[in-house]
């Protein structure tokens, strides 16, 4: 993996059309080496978490302004890095809305800033370099792992690159258009990439430049069956949805020269045996995380929504000093102070005069927006009718969440512990996704489910929002914390970990004849206890919106 | 810039592309939306549509104006010229991008990340075709009449049904599974990146062709008329489907005589209805947000009861 770590660099270096690379894992040294070889002496921009758009995009100069009694823009980092590799050193926490922003502009190749009263556009194509640590679900967002080429995984990589690896200078000409490219050829490409279930378009692009690139660093001016190969095992089989089916006649597809030599089959047989005998060994468990991947994490949600909630929504300016938090409206303050400068200006003054008047702070206001958090009891005591009682009920309240613009979160438990399968979100299709999905069966790991919703409800605390917790549960927990099947500890787990519940909370009872247990635990979460009106998901829903 | 990819050069898509041209025929359609997965050429679409406006008058071409997420709301509605202010001491109205994009049209890539209070904004000012600032001692209106276009990927967070509600037409796109397909498309990418020049070159005359069309159908469609026998059947689908409000028929409406007119034809006729009715009325189903049979199903089997 190393290795294609290194090529990728290498062809980025030679057609910055292939947007760059994601790496997942990785040691800081290998890292370096990587943007080094990609860079090939071009300029270098390290994107921090928690840019701005000004920065990014540009805005204005205050101090060229004020010095010049006009409106400076300043360039941002984007429009600097032009014709350079830009780098997201922790893509796993970048802002959603800075990782459009940046795919914005590698889509169309310049900076286009409307702001503070500025409209710029500067050119700025780059390569980019996405880095994340690849622990469990946390990646790169998708806007941007779209639009770059290649992903490498290393996170079970031994070995660094470093200074004995030759990655350097590859003539770094740009020299892609030059390279032949036959029908046989691009037919294979959009075979390939239906056989691995790469529906995006920009796979099959990518796999196309990228063997461009690979002929044009072998000084070769046409695509050879070998670049394919290298060029599909790098861009389309990272991305593969879908495992190809079996080779009809089985034949032992031992290396791609032997394959080459053979004139009779069709380049894409070819080529995809090829492809199917270099297949890394954990390619299905690599799918399968790919699937995951789509189905759990996308709206991660980290970034935006935790700054927009700390910022909330703009809603103006007024006037005031910036401090205690408060943050100076510079555009605003330069036009409440403009109409008064001929006024204020000794003759033959240049200077602009800003007085304490015409501070403006920028004004938000702080949504209490919601995050409904619903922990669903999947185990095998909720029987399956009812389990899909919850699930309509849920379905009800999500659609009122969404009209709401209220986020969700939901977590179900069941055999020995709790997942969130669902992180807060506000994406309706995931929400729906992940229910239809839920699994029932096993034990009533009710500790771990609650345990869980206290997790979830202080990290939404945490970002501003109001958590509200719903328990869709029988109440008969028969799995401790630690996975033990005691009852006793058990209960007592459960008792504790409802009481850790700090939020309003409801538990509804979704068995067929509610007893004691639910409401106790109701009653230690400090919440409501309600019992599931028998196949009424819409009651279910009005006796939740209700409270 | 980079020489944008020739509108008629994009394989398949055929539903995204009615659409486009359709709101480029009749402005009061209201906006086109649409929906699809990541790489499906929709802003590549909608980005071309800009060379294919025949001209409000000789030599002004149609506004096409980009909002580039992360615009800011001064720059939006417009504001206090601040050049003029500091160095001369004048209040004068800086145009923002919405009188730039008055008469033309509005593209917002990822209108779904766009931040609320703009989103807010615009749909006030669509509503009403006119933009009013108040601020800074500025009292300004001016008209903003612009057909709104969105893309976005309902994956990365849901449109706001208000703004939903404010598109004329709504279209889903997907990669082409068809084999013959994909190749094409890598085909023509590869002539593009190879060349842009000769590419666009060679596509001149398709894309003349699609301008003229779009200049004769702008041209007829205050004659094409709309047999009473197709209103009924549009309100008959609009009810079998269980579209809200009036809004819907309208669009309904106008598509079909945009259309119509599209085709060169003076009469709509159920033909026309059938091509845009998915398009008019798919994001207007009183719905389940959940419900997982699409709307598009539901209007093909309402049409298929109706039209046989």
């Amino acid at each position: 993996m190393i290795d294609d770590a290194g090529l990728a660099a290498q062809l980025c270096a030679i057609d910055p059309g292939l947007g760059g690379i994601w790496i997942r894992g990785g040691d800081a040294e290998t890292r370096d080496a990587l943007v080094t070889a990609m860079a090939v002496g071009r300029t270098v921009r390290k994107v921090p978490v928690h840019i701005d758009d000004e920065r990014l995009l540009g805005g204005l100069d205050l101090a060229a302004t004020l010095a010049a009694d006009r409106p400076i823009a300043r360039r941002g980092l984007l429009a600097d890095a032009d014709g350079g590799v830009v780098v997201l050193p922790m893509a796993e926490r970048i802002d959603a809305g800075i990782a459009s922003r940046i795919a914005a502009v590698m889509d169309t190749g310049e900076v286009v800033a409307e702001r503070d009263g500025l409209a710029r556009r500067d050119p700025a194509q780059f390569a980019v370099a996405l880095f994340d640590d690849g622990v469990e679900d946390e990646c790169a967002p998708d806007v941007l792992t779209e639009r770059v080429a290649f992903w490498v995984d290393l996170r079970a990589e031994s070995r660094s690159l470093g200074e004995s690896d030759t990655l350097v200078d590859q003539g770094s000409g740009f020299r892609r258009s030059t390279v032949e490219v036959s029908d046989n050829a691009l037919s294979t490409i959009a075979t390939a990439a239906a056989t691995f279930g790469v529906h995006s378009a920009r796979g099959s692009l990518f796999t196309l430049c990228a063997a461009k690139a690979l002929a044009t660093l072998a000084n070769r001016d046409s695509v050879t069956e070998d670049d394919l190969i290298t060029a599909i095992r790098l861009v389309l089989i990272p991305r593969a949805t879908q495992m190809p089916a079996p080779p009809e006649e089985a034949p032992e597809p031992e290396s791609a020269q032997q394959s080459s030599s053979d004139q009779t089959r069709p380049m894409e047989d070819v080529v995809l045996d090829a492809v199917r005998a270099t297949l890394p060994p954990n390619l299905i468990a690599a799918i399968a995380e790919i699937g995951r991947r789509s189905a759990s994490s996308k709206g991660r949600g980290t970034g935006v929504k935790l700054r927009a909630q700390l910022r909330g929504r703009p809603v103006g300016v007024r006037s005031g000093l910036p401090r205690g938090g408060n943050r100076l409206s510079l555009i605003e303050t330069l036009r409440a102070a403009a109409p008064w400068q001929k006024l204020r200006r000794a003759p033959g003054d240049t200077r602009v005069r800003i007085r304490r008047d015409d501070l403006r702070i920028k004004r938000f206001q702080a949504r209490a927006e919601t995050t409904t958090i619903f922990v669903v009891d999947a185990s095998g005591s909720s029987a399956a009718a009812r389990l899909a009682e919850a699930k309509g009920a849920v379905e009800l309240l999500l659609a009122d969440a969404y009209v709401k613009r209220a986020q969700v979160a939901l977590i179900a438990f069941r055999g020995s512990g709790a997942d969130l399968l669902l992180p807060p979100t506000r994406s309706l299709t995931r929400a729906r996704r992940a229910l239809a999905e839920l699994p029932g069966g096993g034990g009533t790991p009710l500790a771990a489910g609650l345990a869980m919703a206290g997790e979830v409800a202080s990290a939404v605390r945490a970002k501003d929002r109001t958590p509200y917790v719903v328990v869709l549960t029988d109440g008969r927990g028969n799995v401790a914390l630690d996975g033990g099947t005691n009852p006793v500890i058990a209960r007592t787990d459960a008792e504790a970990a409802a009481k850790r519940i700090n939020a309003p909370s409801v538990l509804i009872d979704i068995s067929a004849r509610p007893r004691e247990e639910g409401r106790a635990i109701a009653a230690l979460m400090g919440g409501r206890f309600v019992a599931l009106p028998r196949g009424d998901a819409a009651a279910l829903s009005q006796t939740v919106r209700a409270s | 810039m980079r020489v944008q990819f020739p509108f008629s050069a994009i394989v398949g898509q055929d539903e995204m592309k009615r659409a486009l041209l359709i709101a480029a025929v009749d402005a009061r359609i209201g906006g086109v939306m649409v929906f699809g997965d990541r790489g499906t050429g929709k802003s590549t679409a909608v980005r071309a549509l800009a060379a294919l406006l025949p001209p409000l008058e000789k030599g002004v071409p149609v506004p096409f104006v980009d909002l580039p997420l992360g615009a800011t709301e001064d720059r939006v509605v417009g504001a206090l010229d601040l050049e003029r202010a500091l160095g001369a001491g004048e209040k004068a109205f800086e145009p923002g991008l919405l009188a730039k994009a008055d008469r033309g049209f509005l593209y917002i890539d990822e209108i779904n990340l766009l931040e609320d209070h703009i989103v807010d904004l615009l749909l006030d000012v669509a509503a009403s075709g006119e933009n009013v600032v108040e601020r800074e001692g500025l009292s300004v209106r001016h008209p903003a009449r612009f057909v709104l276009v969105g893309s976005g990927n309902p994956e990365e967070g849901e449109l706001r049904p208000q703004l939903l509600d404010r598109f004329g037409l709504s279209v889903e796109v997907r990669t082409p599974q068809d084999l013959s397909a994909r190749v094409e498309v890598l085909r023509r990418c590869d002539a593009f990146e190879r060349d842009a020049t000769a590419f666009v070159a060679d596509w001149a005359k398709a894309e003349k062709k699609t301008l003229k069309q779009i200049a004769k159908a702008k041209a007829l469609l205050p004659e094409v008329e709309m047999p009473d026998v197709v209103l009924t059947r549009a309100s008959e689908l609009c009810m079998a489907v269980g579209a809200d409000g009036l809004r819907g028929e309208l669009t309904l409406m106008r598509a079909s005589r945009a259309q119509a007119a599209l085709d060169g034809k003076k009469a709509v006729t159920e033909k026309h209805l059938i091509a845009v009715a998915p398009l008019a009325l798919r994001h207007r189903l009183r719905r389940n947000v959940l419900d997982e049979t699409g709307s598009t199903a539901r209007i093909e089997r309402a049409m298929d009861e109706m039209f046989g």
